[in-house]
């Protein structure tokens, strides 16, 4: 099924199991996104110690590619230097405007290449950006203000 | 009269192709957009290759042709309503025609009929595309006036019960959808149009969603503003229709300005030519126009009424088959009384973006998310639906492999 391209298991998992949803009350910075198209919307905190990404919670509505990628996302990049995470950022970034042409590079992004079927899905594209959007926009505000 | 899909869905080119891999195309999008027909695509072709030139301009033979091939158009449009020809404005969509009446009305001096000042009322209702609500409701800012609206009920209906209290001898305008586009809501158009005569307020009818799907004719209806959209009747894309009472048309103001709506013209000032040309600037999109007429006699030779007996059959048929899927829920009527085509449903915990790629992958097209109907779907209690439309090349097969997939997706993602 060309379907299992899109929905690996890791994002059923991560779907099924969403980690760090759950907002803190403390952080550095509050974002909402919401993907206009179809209503999807998302809540994330995220706390920023001396260039490090400390702490990434949220809570969400949304399909399993948003939902599944924001909850990867908080795995691969809590523990992080910003500037670590910024490359994997823009690497996540570049596969999912890739019309499937990469695969991804596992060593930066570890569970995250799982969304590289995504980028053939034109459609599904912002539901995979969703939560990275929301991440960027948080981490620029918890900077300024720092 | 009976009509028979199979041998329509000849005259649609696009059910020739397959989809992902070769799967027979299923299309229960025609809420969205409808698909075309050998003859309108062939009418766009034959205006461009034949007969194009920039229509009431020039006084050459193909000016003439042009010319020609909208006006009979017009008079197609016209007769497909019930109007005259002087009550027919082509727009380049069904928006553009709301729009357009929200904004000439805006512009409407003091002393016009539909001028409108503070404290005067604007009826909408929740279950509006937000193409007949975003309009009013930022033309109630500009103007100061007051946006009202009509509640929907959990099974989907206008609630009335206090239809005198949102139509008051304040309102101005009513601008109601005939057939919601999320729900397939029928609404009760001559109760309240007696309200609103009684009043004395202007009726708007948002008939996107009815005009391509049932007899509609705007001199039963006791209303005075009609919008429908080209693409959504098997026409072409870029091609909307405003009907209005001839009398309306030329109390109101323009909106958009240019070429060809004037009468006459200085550096300082200008007066407009009678209606609809006071409302057409610009060379017209002319091939569309040829297209939607040729689309429209089309639908007439099936027959509408035809048409509706159809897809009140398939609703029907829809309506019974997914009730009985578990943790299948249906937004709006769940019978066919005052109903059409379009079904929403929600299914248990899967995501309709989920879904719907789920049973694209199958062939199956369906609309997913809130449909441009975004305050709708928050009162119905959900963030986002799937949606199956039919029109006249559906058949029950589309229905049951609609509902096999459905049953094989809670399987995927259960």
């Amino acid at each position: 099924m060309q379907l299992d391209n899109l929905y690996q298991e890791v994002i059923l998992d991560h779907y099924k199991n969403p980690q760090n949803k759950k907002l803190s009350p403390n952080y550095d910075a509050q974002v909402h996104h919401v993907n206009p198209s179809c209503g999807d919307e998302i809540d994330l905190n995220i706390t920023i110690k001396e260039g490090t990404v400390v702490a990434i919670t949220w809570d969400g509505v949304g399909c399993s590619i948003s939902q599944a990628s924001v909850s990867v996302l908080t795995d691969l990049l809590i523990g992080k230097s910003i500037s670590d995470a910024y490359r994997i950022f823009d690497e996540f970034v570049a596969l999912m405007q890739s019309k499937g042409a990469v695969t991804g590079d596992e060593d930066l992004l570890e569970d995250a290449v799982a969304f590289a079927g995504v980028s053939k899905y034109p459609a599904r594209i912002k539901c995979a950006l969703l939560g990275w959007m929301a991440f960027k926009d948080a981490s620029v505000q918890a900077q300024s203000k720092g | 009269m009976t009509l028979d899909p199979g041998v329509i869905r000849k005259d649609f080119p696009i059910f020739d192709r397959t989809i992902r891999d070769g799967k027979k195309l299923v299309y229960l999008d025609s809420g969205a957009t409808s698909q075309k027909p050998n003859a309108v695509i062939d009418a766009e072709s034959d205006f461009y290759r034949n007969h194009n030139a920039a229509a009431h301009r020039g006084a050459h033979q193909l000016a003439e042709e042009a010319t020609e091939g909208i006006e009979n158009a017009r008079a197609v449009v016209a007769n497909f309503l019930g109007g005259s020809v002087d009550e027919i404005v082509f727009t380049k969509s069904s928006t553009e025609a709301l729009n357009l009446l929200a904004y000439s009305m805006g512009n409407a001096p003091a002393g016009n009929l539909f001028h409108l000042k503070p404290g005067d009322e604007i009826v909408v209702s929740e279950m509006e595309h937000h193409a007949n609500l975003i309009p009013w409701q930022q033309l109630a800012k500009r103007t100061g006036a007051v946006l009202k609206w009509f509640e929907v009920t959990q099974s989907g209906r206008l609630d009335l019960s206090n239809i005198d209290g949102v139509i008051t001898e304040r309102t101005k305008i009513v601008a109601l959808t005939h057939q919601s586009n999320v729900l397939g809501t029928v609404i009760p158009l001559a109760q309240i149009a007696k309200r609103v005569r009684d009043v004395g307020a202007i009726f708007i009818l948002d008939a996107c969603q009815s005009v391509p799907h049932m007899p509609v004719n705007v001199k039963a209806l006791d209303i005075d503003f009609l919008v429908f959209s080209g693409h959504k009747t098997v026409g072409p894309t870029g091609v909307g229709v405003l009907w209005g009472r001839a009398n309306l048309l030329n109390l109101l103001p323009p909106f958009l300005f240019g070429g060809s709506m004037i009468e006459t013209v200085t550096m300082t000032d200008a007066t407009w030519a009678p209606a609809p040309r006071k409302f057409e600037p610009g060379v017209p999109n002319m091939a569309q126009i040829v297209g939607l007429g040729v689309a429209l006699k089309y639908l007439t030779k099936i027959g509408m009424g035809a048409i509706h007996k159809h897809e009140i059959e398939l609703t029907k048929y829809a309506l019974d088959a997914m009730s009985g899927i578990d943790s299948l829920r249906i937004l709006g009527p769940l019978n066919t009384e005052m109903r059409g085509g379009a079904v929403s449903f929600t299914l248990g915990e899967i995501h309709p973006h989920d879904l719907g790629q789920f049973l694209d992958d199958a062939g199956i097209a369906v609309r997913t998310g809130h449909h441009c109907a975004w305050p709708l779907t928050r009162k119905m209690g959900v963030a986002a639906t799937t949606r199956a439309s039919f029109y006249l090349y559906n058949t029950t097969e589309d229905i049951d492999q609609l509902c096999e997939s459905i049953l094989a997706a809670q399987k995927y993602f259960g």
